[in-house]
């Protein structure tokens, strides 16, 4: 007498289809050439590039994704995720803020300068604001010491900057959506 | 390896050992303990603390010793003015990140960082170091989970991987701010986590522990809870281990001790969980056997540890249908507590409270599971203890354990034959079942009591089995990587295995989650620990009068006045269950 041999019990053909689901069918591919690999978990820092190449960011949906279908334990993949300083977790802002942490711009302030950050942003290192216009995150010497300290929005470079100029450098990109039609001469 | 003999010199003296042989292990052969924490006999090599430090003559840094083989004239310190006060720095730094609470922490006493501390002379602190800050997490039934506490030994990791190919934990984020945790640092009760409490043993601080019931308990005993008509049941495993936390040796069974230390605790009726396995073998020998005639998948697995149950919905929903519906000897017991014991007495079950002295942390999850509840929603066990839990209890109030009278179990609960006692052990079940199986098979009054082939702490053990003519194949996985090869033998359908007995732990319940630490000399996992709490427990079963199940005259009387039938309409309800299939699916 047993109570449940007639109902499949499985839950694999909906795991897979939901992982299916989550991911471009290139990354799938990959991920199916490379299983009968020696050690197809040798892979997975390949495979997350790929995945941030095509979403920006990792999502717990896609790490849980990736876990599944390559068949490496979840804890293995985000534990790589985040050890390296390249995997970004978050969705990145409109735009990409990074505050020099070289030793110039770091004897000139750096940390007074992310600190002012953070609390204008409201996030960390490695967050983006809630409205997606930011993501903030520090870098190695930009080469640009003499203007220590230095941040880059984008691709522009500001300094030397001070705390208090913070804002005013913020406000000219969240005041550029609106005025999205009026551009700027240099900034095509 | 080869048998080839190398010449070193250890602290000025000459020894041989064979090539392979570790520094640390060379050491040991002269009796020298070389300080360690991340190492593990039973665990792969880490190399992360570097406690284990020795100078060798000839090279200016140390090398670390768990990892270094030994060569050919090899000269080697272990006791230099400088290798001890690298060591007292690596601990200080260490203890420089760790919450310096010793007083207050659950593992005070019995903490290898604090042991180490103390053997290596760290006698002030010199620096107030950063600490790390990380939430405690209590989501999980079973596990509590203080990354402020752990010092990144990774023995947790190691043994969620390879002991229990579970792989549930991994060190996220990197230098100081490493955090060893589920996927994502998420919560526990929401990761692939399958609760047997390996990390809990293994870990050398409090970084994992086992979710605190004892507050619950000395409530319900103190009448907090209102006026309660308390009960206990004890596990069979507890029995063979408990004295280990009163200074006894390994081994030393405890059964009479430890039912007068539950009464003067205060609880009315002393039960046995021993009971609930002997009706688990009527329950689920009966189901075998229907199965064996053809009414039902083979093979039958057995489902009296929790921690394989979460395995199986977890990681291989589809064996679920070859899973026994029976519920553990613990909720079977419970049930029977709630019901038929209830009525007996006159009592309302809501004025019982049931507490279950268990060696698995697993338990107090299972406790909870919704599929465990009584009819009404109520829980049939209230509390579930791990042996430690009611050791620290039996202490707390001052209990002198080893020399209490030998008490005896209440009845009719607590009456129960042999076959009860080595439920405990890995392969117990199985010889219990097969005690009954051949019984009932060949018709017989009696048949074998000893099943040599399932017994033993040799990983996973196989044997075929001839009962009246019929060649049963059985198989007897302890720690789940061996469950998984028995499951990949039955997926690949290259064993035709009759029945297979499932036990979470290396070892079976005798080394639970939940079991006291062992002494200094021996380690968690360590297969000696096994086989001396496992031999206690054949010699509980070998000096009983009863020795199969279905002897036991408590339980005939429990089906003649209440049960009926074996598997009939009652035992559905009270003494079975069903599963399904949890998420997050683990990856196999």
């Amino acid at each position: 007498m047993s109570h449940c041999c007639n109902a499949s019990t499985d839950n694999w053909e909906q795991v897979k289809a939901s992982c299916l689901a989550v991911l471009p069918e290139h990354i799938i591919a990959f991920i199916e050439s490379h299983k009968a690999d020696e050690h197809p978990e040798s892979n997975l820092i390949a495979i997350l590039h790929k995945v941030q190449h095509h979403f920006g960011y990792l999502s717990q949906e896609a790490m849980h994704a990736v876990a599944q279908l390559a068949g490496i334990p979840l804890a293995k993949v985000t534990g790589v995720a985040t050890f390296y300083h390249l995997f970004r977790l978050q969705p990145r802002g409109k735009h990409m803020i990074s505050v020099c942490m070289g030793t110039a711009c770091y004897v000139k302030g750096a940390d007074k300068l992310s600190a002012r950050l953070m609390s204008e942003l409201g996030i960390q290192f490695g967050e983006t604001t809630k409205d997606g216009m930011f993501s903030l995150d520090n870098s190695r010497c930009l080469g640009t010491c003499g203007l220590a300290p230095v941040i880059m929005v984008d691709d522009q470079v500001f300094g030397p900057v001070t705390p208090s100029e913070v804002p005013i450098i913020l406000e000219k990109y969240i005041k550029k959506p609106k005025a999205a039609t009026p551009k700027p001469a240099g900034e095509a | 390896m080869t048998d080839q003999m190398i010449k070193l010199n250890i602290d000025g003296e000459n020894l041989e050992v064979p090539a392979g042989t570790t520094v640390m292990k060379a050491a040991e052969k002269l009796g020298i303990n070389i300080p360690r924490l991340c190492y593990h006999p039973d665990l792969s090599l880490e190399g992360a603390c570097r406690v284990c430090l020795v100078q060798v003559e000839g090279f200016n840094h140390f090398i670390t010793s768990c990892s270094q083989q030994v060569w050919e004239g090899m000269k080697v310190q272990t006791n230099s003015p400088q290798i001890r006060q690298a060591r007292r720095d690596i601990i200080e730094l260490l203890l420089d990140n760790h919450p310096m609470d010793c007083q207050t922490c659950d593992r005070d006493g019995n903490c290898e960082l604090q042991r180490q501390a103390y053997r290596l002379g760290v006698r002030e602190r010199l620096f107030e170091g950063k600490r790390k800050q990380c939430p405690t997490d209590e989501s999980s039934r079973s596990v509590v989970r203080n990354p402020e506490k752990c010092i990144l030994c990774g023995r947790c990791i190691r043994v969620c991987a390879e002991v229990q190919g579970v792989t549930n934990l991994s060190q996220h984020g990197r230098g100081f701010n490493t955090v060893v945790g589920p996927a994502n640092l998420g919560k526990m009760d929401e990761s692939a986590c399958i609760q047997c409490g390996q990390c809990v043993a293994v870990c050398p601080t409090a970084a994992f522990l086992e979710k605190d019931h004892t507050e619950k308990v000395w409530d319900a005993l103190s009448g907090a809870l209102g006026k309660k008509h308390l009960v206990v049941q004890t596990a069979p495993a507890i029995r063979a281990t408990i004295g280990e936390s009163f200074g006894l040796k390994p081994g030393t069974p405890v059964t009479g001790q430890l039912v007068t230390a539950l009464r003067r605790l205060g609880f009315d009726a002393v039960f046995d969980t021993n009971f609930g396995a002997d009706l688990t073998i009527i329950e689920e020998g009966t189901e075998f056997l229907k199965r064996l005639n053809g009414d039902g998948p083979l093979p039958l697995l057995t489902s009296c540890s929790p921690g394989w149950v979460s395995f199986m919905e977890k990681f291989y929903p589809e064996m679920i249908p070859l899973a026994s519906t029976c519920k553990s000897p613990m909720q079977m017991t419970s049930s029977l507590i709630k019901t038929y014991y209830a009525e007996k007495k006159g009592l309302d079950p809501k004025d019982i409270f049931v507490v279950a002295i268990m060696p698995c942390v697993a338990k107090k999850y299972e406790a909870d599971r919704p599929e465990h509840r009584l009819p009404d929603g109520d829980h049939a066990t209230d509390a579930v203890l791990t042996t430690r839990e009611l050791a620290w209890m039996i202490k707390s109030y001052g209990i002198d354990f080893t020399n209490l009278p030998e008490g005896e179990f209440d009845r009719p609960l607590g009456v129960s034959s042999g076959a009860g006692d080595i439920f405990g052990t890995t392969g117990g079940v199985m010889e219990a079942a097969l005690r009954t199986v051949a019984v009932k098979l060949t018709g017989e009054e009696l048949g074998p009591l000893v099943f040599e082939d399932v017994r033993g702490i040799v990983g996973m053990k196989e044997a075929t089995v001839t009962i009246a003519g019929k060649a049963i194949n059985v198989a007897v996985c302890d720690g789940l990587t061996h469950a998984k090869t028995a499951l990949a033998h039955i997926q690949k359908g290259d064993k035709a295995y009759h029945l297979v007995e499932m036990m979470a732990c290396p070892g079976g319940c005798i080394m639970g989650g939940g079991q006291p630490y062992p002494p200094f000399e021996m380690d968690v996992l360590d297969p000696k620990l096994a086989r001396i709490r496992a031999q206690a427990l054949y010699s509980v079963d070998s000096h009983k009068q009863l020795r199969r199940s279905h002897e036991n005259p408590a339980i005939t009387k429990l089906y003649e006045e209440y049960i009926g039938e074996p598997n009939g309409e009652k035992a559905h309800e009270l003494l079975h269950t069903h599963y399904h299939a949890r998420m997050p699916r683990g990856i196999r």
